[in-house]
């Protein structure tokens, strides 16, 4: 599904160059459950969001879906992530006059799929997440587990390829952590590729596998024995 | 534009945020307030200066005598010309071709009396034309007639005010009443757009007033239309004309600008006319200034939301919009808040002028009013501006940067 081959970032900072990644090796196949972790500045959210095609590589090959990712116009960028991610954020990004059944329904508008059938698949997804009471909600009506869901949602409504999460319980408090967890894996059990930038190490242990960053390389990549979150919720 | 999505879009971020709408439609609405305010008081003026000349027909051209200021011809300075019965068939006979009708003009004060009632009024002595010249309305019997011109009948033809003021509740019509003691019998009553002053007025045919001076054909003022036909241009022209021939047979030095003055309606008109026009496009660039300023107003309004919303555009892109959706966005948007509240000002601005009416005739200010089609230019300059506000915040939108916009502070 994703294919990664010595990928390099570095980013101007004044005078001197900062290289963040410093040859990235990485293949993703359908359906795995992954983890990048690393400490801060070892580069994770820039491979992210290289991934996600909200930045782009300075060198090397970064291959989505069979669809070779180089030098896209923005606006055949905005057409790839729309057709082929989806977006988890750690602080949700909800748009925050939008009620929840509107806010899942954005990234179908941007397909160009007719309102009642954006309609129908918001309240579908909704319900899979457990908030199809709450579709005429605002976010600020929602606590922040129930946010976080409302985005997953909106990230599984585009029927993406791959869900793409950044920290995504970075603002929730442990039990709440968990129940998202819970959902990730319930989705990835139907088959969807999730990769996940975590710093918490009980997160990873709940994908399948971990990529360790380190400085701009990748240290340690390894495949784990998937501890299910909803023995702890 | 013509997605309902988007106008849905629009009019739930519009809805959603009715402070932030209402401040950037605010200087719009001012602006067009007061173009609209500015613009009808310039028709007012305009129609005012129409209203001036209505009272006589637009291709008339009046001639006055006065008295010489330059020696010609063994003549000396400050000699005064006067206009005798020739002077008119001269002029008649000369330009017929282009004459339409003529009418001499002999003014007089007179005492008016009618049994114990009197009082002071003006007579014009004139020929049947007149009638078509001064656009006089018949209210009652008949104006004055060929035949009274050649029988110097002792006939008159009174303003309806004149009527008023003598004669009360009884009809003039075939009363005998007396101008300065010369009984004179009234065979119509008249009224006139120049308002009550013209209406004041009491009409005998000339003959009969020169027979009444001691048999002179002394006139005092010619007024003759030329035909439509020959536009402004031929009107100014024939003046021209008309002024070479009489000085010619007065012995008037050509350059003398006094002793005949030629005036036409048109010329008179046109230069007041100019005037108008000339005081409308200052009108204009102040109400054109006005809106520009609320349009630099909603512009910057406009990047404050954008900036405001930077977060909003960068999950919009980040879930797929695409660079021109979110420049559409913005733009539609400043385009839809400049032009409800552009149609606010002109709704709040067309009520105020028709409220106005007529309170500042004293002004000079007549019916102030903007026209259907001033209404529809005020559309595309709206939609215009809304484009021009748009613009800067809109590029703004089209620039934010996802990653930029969505790092967690």
């Amino acid at each position: 599904m994703i294919q990664i081959k010595e990928l390099h970032k570095s980013y101007r900072m004044g005078s001197n160059h900062l290289h963040v990644l410093k040859g990235i090796n990485l293949d993703i196949k359908e359906g795995e459950f992954v983890s990048i972790m690393g400490s801060s500045g070892s580069g994770k959210s820039t491979l992210l969001n290289i991934i996600g095609m909200l930045d782009e590589a300075d060198k090397g090959s970064y291959i989505l879906d069979n669809v070779p990712i180089k030098n896209l116009s923005e606006k055949k960028a905005a057409i790839y992530r729309n057709k082929f991610l989806g977006f988890i954020f750690q602080s949700f990004n909800l748009i925050n006059y939008k009620n929840a059944a509107e806010n899942v329904a954005l990234p179908l508008y941007y397909q160009g799929i007719s309102r009642k059938v954006r309609k129908e698949k918001a309240l579908y997804y909704l319900e899979k997440v457990g908030l199809a009471d709450w579709a005429h909600h605002l976010p600020s009506e929602l606590s922040g587990g129930q946010k976080q869901r409302v985005a997953i949602a909106r990230a599984l409504a585009s029927e993406p390829k791959v869900l793409l999460a950044d920290e995504p319980t970075g603002a929730l408090d442990t039990k709440t952590s968990y129940e998202v967890m819970d959902f990730l894996q319930g989705i990835n059990d139907e088959g969807k590729t999730i990769l996940v930038v975590t710093h918490e190490p009980d997160i990873a242990d709940m994908t399948k596998r971990i990529v360790m960053l380190k400085d701009g390389v990748i240290e340690e990549d390894k495949k784990v024995q998937q501890v299910r979150a909803s023995e702890y919720v | 534009m013509f997605d309902l999505d988007r106008w849905r879009e629009i009019f739930q971020t519009i809805n959603k945020n009715k402070l932030r709408t209402l401040l950037a439609g605010f200087t719009v609405t001012l602006g067009i307030l007061i173009f609209t305010i500015l613009f009808g008081m310039g028709n007012g003026l305009k129609n005012t200066f129409y209203k001036f000349f209505q009272d006589d027909a637009q291709n008339t051209i009046f001639i006055y005598s006065g008295f010489t200021s330059k020696p010609f011809k063994g003549f000396k300075e400050n000699r005064r010309v006067e206009f005798k019965n020739e002077d008119l068939e001269l002029l008649k006979e000369k330009f017929k071709d282009r004459i339409e009708y003529t009418t001499a003009r002999i003014t007089n004060g007179v005492t008016v009396k009618y049994k114990s009632e009197y009082g002071n009024y003006t007579v014009r002595a004139v020929h049947p034309d007149h009638q078509y010249l001064e656009k006089t309305i018949i209210d009652k019997g008949r104006y004055i007639n060929e035949n009274d011109i050649t029988n110097d009948a002792r006939i008159a033809v009174i303003g309806r005010l004149v009527e008023k003021d003598l004669f009360g509740r009884e009809n003039a019509i075939g009363k005998y009443f007396t101008l300065n003691k010369i009984v004179f019998r009234v065979v119509g009553v008249f009224s006139d757009a120049g308002g009550d002053r013209e209406e004041r007025n009491i009409y005998t045919p000339v003959t009969t007033q020169q027979l009444i001076y001691k048999n002179t054909d002394k006139i005092d003022q010619i007024n003759l239309s030329y035909k439509m036909e020959i536009g402004p241009n031929g009107a100014r022209r024939l003046a021209r004309e008309i002024e070479k021939v009489l000085k010619n047979k007065h012995n008037i030095a050509p350059s003398d600008p006094n002793g005949i003055y030629v005036q036409s309606v048109i010329e008179d008109l046109e230069q007041n006319l100019q005037i108008a026009n000339v005081l409308q496009i200052i009108v204009l660039w102040i109400g054109i200034g006005t809106l520009f300023a609320g349009v630099i107003g909603i512009s910057n309004i406009m990047v404050y939301i954008v900036k405001e919303r930077t977060k909003e555009l960068g999950i919009r892109k980040a879930l797929g919009a695409k660079p021109g959706s979110v420049i559409g966005m913005i733009l539609q948007e400043t385009i839809v808040i400049t032009m409800l509240f552009g149609y606010i000002g002109l709704l709040i601005g067309n009520f105020v002028l028709n409220s106005m009416g007529d309170k500042l005739e004293d002004w000079f200010i007549t019916n102030p009013n903007v026209s259907q089609g001033t209404i529809i230019m005020a559309t595309i300059i709206l939609i215009l501006s809304g484009l021009i506000a748009g613009y800067i915040p809109a590029r703004r939108a089209a620039k934010v940067k996802p990653i930029v916009a969505l790092r967690d502070e």
